[in-house]
């Protein structure tokens, strides 16, 4: 083991967007050493991106809202599927960690009375996103890299794990590389946590920036971890289409919170023709009360609009789909229309909105106060991942942690909007917290050097290869694959494709070659992600396959209808003893009395 | 389909020379497609080093027919392609190879400058209350994506290389951010003078033209600082009144 060169900490967090760094900032105050990894720089991570908000029941706005509304919210979102004590967890715990920030230097925007204020967002019924205009997630982001970086922590910035070490049944750590020079690192941890986020990079139009491979998902399942929930892969309702080189691209729901309306080729606000009934009590009737609603009007209920992400994606897709889509084949997003309404509208966009206006006006020479954007749906964010235990985010393997959007269960069949930012910090600090207790009870496991060597020499294995195949149109291929035939609608006799062009693209992965040395080497990095982006894919099209219904973000055109069997279980993929993926469907336990009775009473 | 050549800079640790490579273009291209494709295409040891490319990360810094730019906010219709785009890593940093340069330096100078230091809650649950508009003057600062476009731009390290004396634009808007905090009770300005280096802006505002995300750093941040710093050593009044008061001690 000598050739390498080793770390040795006692618990070892690989990821540091928000899960990663609360994760951090929790386990150094339980007085443990740490280690964080990122595939970036520090501060760069997803999380930076996220736009809209924080979700906590706070009730700065409207003091109807509390823990047990955003409970029920979150569970009917996801469409029952969630973990409940995960989603009853997050509720109760979300406005202090909120706070906490706060605490910590981050700077909401404010009510008239000095308090933190919170903004409408789709499923959730009343204000409750605590929010930066529409950079939050910089803000989050910011504060907790500022906070941690006078906690002593060990950043290895640009390092990835090619994967994870284990004594026996239990973690002892990590291998990887950096990327400034290819040289491998060992990193010895009695505990370790994966924050990696999620897979966006497995489709070809998406929000999500490079680092999202799947990483934690593939590192986790080669391990021996137990995934849920895979086939919930969020297509969010609204990324930019045009032109051609930012499709993809996050506009905020936060649009929709602040008026913004939906409007097919003719005009139309087609969101009012299909209200879901779970939804039903809880809709705008007319334009104007939907108005009313994004402006404070307690007594008025929400526009169509911001109903869940699932539902207004596909609506979008039904638009375009029946020839009723905006020129680039997508639909329109108006906000300049509030001028109407309020006398300073263009500034109150800028005001409310810069992000998305500086976007807009700089990519595609649209200015927002003036007139409509086109957008249509992007793959956005992954509500499967690890199995957790609710209270410590520990999975199936001892020692082995996960939290946000790698980990799964408190989003069910569908995320809401503003809550992976609060998934985040909540369960970020358990994974921290429980991880560190782990620690200190455990004393490190053993580092097997034949499993180092293996890992090396399979990373390596594309420098030597004679062959002209190209990582990156491997992984170009799958985007395309996912795209067309497991993505926002699906069908049997596609998938049944998709697994087996999976099956022949695993075949090319393998034989991809790569020029250079191993230094800041693009073409190496994609090689070596290729792996975890076809190990979860996989896993995506074995789960969608699995589940005969349509609930939530997944949508099968074979079975268009929610079937109540199925909404008795997750799905749950573990790699079986023959090295293929074995799906089992595992019962939801039945949820506490206490709980059954406050989703009643907020029906 | 029009094709377009883009000079690029490629080598490792400050050797190196630039290379042309031609690549088609298609509407609304950024500098970053163009990179990445010529790096799926012809080069795929091609270092660069990009996250989000939506212009909320900052990390895809570099120099564009030799302006401080984000690859990924360039649109190819704002230059012209009748020649070649030359696109080359900044200048203010160590290179590491191709478009990438070491900005390590940036994370060690944050680490000393005093953190966030709240005052104590003042509301009754153990919060605060601030005023909207105390929120407002510090967010122009927050706005920062640490891009360090800034820092490459100023002369003070770029051309002098003061990179020991000098914490550069980019941390000045950050100790701006600190100082100006509603919440904040810190006292930066020792630091300031005498290890930060602010006396050592001559307001070129060279940074407040390159940032991308528009924030005023010289005169909302750096001119600030400087006029406390004044006020807090060379104010005769208040050099006075210090007089008298440590006398008493």
């Amino acid at each position: 083991m000598s050739e390498y060169i080793t770390h040795e900490h006692d618990v070892l967090i690989i990821g540091a967007g928000g899960a990663g760094l609360r994760a951090a900032v929790e386990a150094s105050a339980a007085g443990v050493k740490v280690a964080v990894i990122t595939k970036s720089l520090l501060g760069k991570a997803h999380t930076v991106m996220a736009e809209g908000g924080v979700a906590a029941a706070m009730g700065n706005v409207d003091d109807r809202d509390n823990w047990r509304v955003h409970f029920s919210d979150t569970m009917r979102g996801g469409q029952y599927l969630n973990n409940w004590r995960m989603a009853e967890l997050h509720a109760k715990e979300a406005p202090d960690r909120v706070r906490e920030l706060e605490a910590w230097g981050a700077l909401f925007d404010r009510t008239k009375d000095g308090r933190i204020l919170q903004r409408n967002f789709g499923g959730h019924r009343y204000p409750r996103l605590a929010h930066v205009g529409d950079r939050t997630g910089l803000e989050m982001i910011r504060t907790l890299q500022d906070h941690g970086i006078h906690l002593g922590l060990d950043v290895f910035m640009e390092h990835t794990v090619v994967t994870l070490l284990k004594d026996g049944g239990r973690i002892s750590g990590a291998f990887g590389y950096d990327r400034e020079r290819g040289r491998f690192h060992v990193f010895r941890a009695k505990a370790v946590v994966l924050a990696t986020g999620g897979i966006g990079r497995a489709f070809k139009i998406t929000s999500n920036s490079w680092e999202y491979t799947g990483d934690g998902h593939s590192l986790a399942y080669h391990a021996g971890a137990a995934l849920m929930d895979m086939e919930f892969v969020q297509f969010h309702p609204t990324g930019m289409i045009w032109p051609p080189s930012v499709r993809g691209i996050l506009v905020t729901e936060g649009v929709r919170g602040e008026g913004g309306v939906l409007r097919n080729r003719d005009g139309e606000r087609f969101m009012f023709k299909d209200i879901p009934p779970l939804y039903v009590n809880q809709t705008a009737t007319s334009e104007e009360e939907g108005w009313r609603y994004t402006q404070g009007d307690k007594d008025a209920k929400r526009p169509p609009e911001l109903l869940t992400r699932d539902h207004v994606a596909r609506c979008i897709r039904r638009e375009v789909r029946e020839g009723r889509g905006s020129p680039h084949g997508g639909v329109f997003l108006d906000i300049a229309w509030i001028k109407e309404k309020l006398p300073n509208a263009p500034e109150h966009i800028k005001k409310k909105l810069p992000s998305m206006y500086h976007q807009f006006k700089q990519l595609a020479d649209i200015d927002i106060t003036k007139e409509p954007m086109e957008v249509g749906p992007t793959t956005h964010y992954m509500m499967g991942g690890v199995k957790v235990d609710a209270d410590s985010q520990m999975s199936d393997v001892p020692g082995l942690f996960a939290a946000g959007e790698c980990g799964a269960g408190l989003h069910g069949a569908n995320r809401l909007g503003g809550n992976s930012l609060s998934d985040l910090l909540v369960f970020g600090k358990r994974a921290g917290e429980y991880s560190a207790a782990f620690a200190k009870e455990n004393s490190s496991g053993a580092v097997n050097p034949d499993a180092l060597a293996t890992a090396e020499k399979q990373a390596l294995e594309p420098f030597g290869r004679q062959s002209s195949e190209n990582p990156f149109a491997v992984q170009h291929a799958l985007q395309d694959l996912m795209q067309d035939m497991v993505g926002i609608v699906r069908q049997e006799n596609e998938m049944m494709q998709a697994l087996e062009r999976i099956r022949e693209l695993k075949g090319r992965a393998d034989q991809v070659s790569v020029d250079g040395n191993r230094e800041y080497n693009a073409g190496w990095h994609t090689a070596l992600d290729l792996n975890n982006l076809l190990t979860v894919s996989e896993i995506v099209t074995r789960a969608a396959l699995e589940r005969k219904e349509s609930r939530g973000a997944h949508f099968r055109d074979d079975y268009p209808a929610k079937d109540d069997q199925f909404g008795k279980f997750n799905i749950v993929a573990r790699k079986g003893a023959n090295g293929e993926v074995q799906l089992s469907r595992e019962p939801i336990p039945s949820m506490r009395e206490d709980l059954r009775n406050v989703i009643e009473e907020m029906k | 389909m029009a094709t377009a050549t883009f000079r690029i800079w490629r080598g490792e640790r400050g050797q190196g020379s630039f290379q042309d490579y031609s690549t088609e273009v298609s509407a609304g291209m950024v500098i970053l497609d163009a990179v990445h494709q010529i790096q799926a295409e012809h080069a795929g040891d091609l270092a660069v080093r990009w996250n989000c490319k939506a212009g909320k990360c900052g990390s895809c810094s570099a120099e564009i027919n030799g302006m401080p730019k984000l690859m990924c906010m360039t649109r190819l219709n704002s230059l012209p392609l009748d020649k070649p785009v030359t696109v080359e890593p900044m200048k203010a940093f160590p290179h590491m190879k191709d478009l990438v340069t070491d900005v390590s330096w940036n994370y060690e100078v944050k680490k000393r400058i005093p953190k966030f230091q709240p005052r104590k809650p003042d509301a009754q649950d153990g919060t605060w209350r601030i005023a909207p508009e105390d929120v407002d003057r510090v967010q122009e600062f927050r706005k920062c994506i640490e891009c360090y476009l800034c820092q490459d731009v100023c002369h003070v390290l770029r051309d002098h290389h003061m990179h020991d004396e000098f914490i550069g634009p980019r941390f000045l808007v950050y100790t701006a951010a600190l100082e100006m905090h509603p919440l904040d009770v810190g006292d930066r300005r020792e630091e300031l003078r005498r290890q930060f280096g602010v006396g050592l802006c001559n307001i070129t505002k060279c940074c407040t033209k390159v940032c991308p995300e528009s924030i005023t750093i010289t005169d909302n941040a750096i001119i600030p600082l400087k006029e406390r710093v004044v006020d807090r050593f060379f104010d005769p009044l208040s050099k006075l009144f210090r007089v008298f008061s440590n006398s008493k001690q």
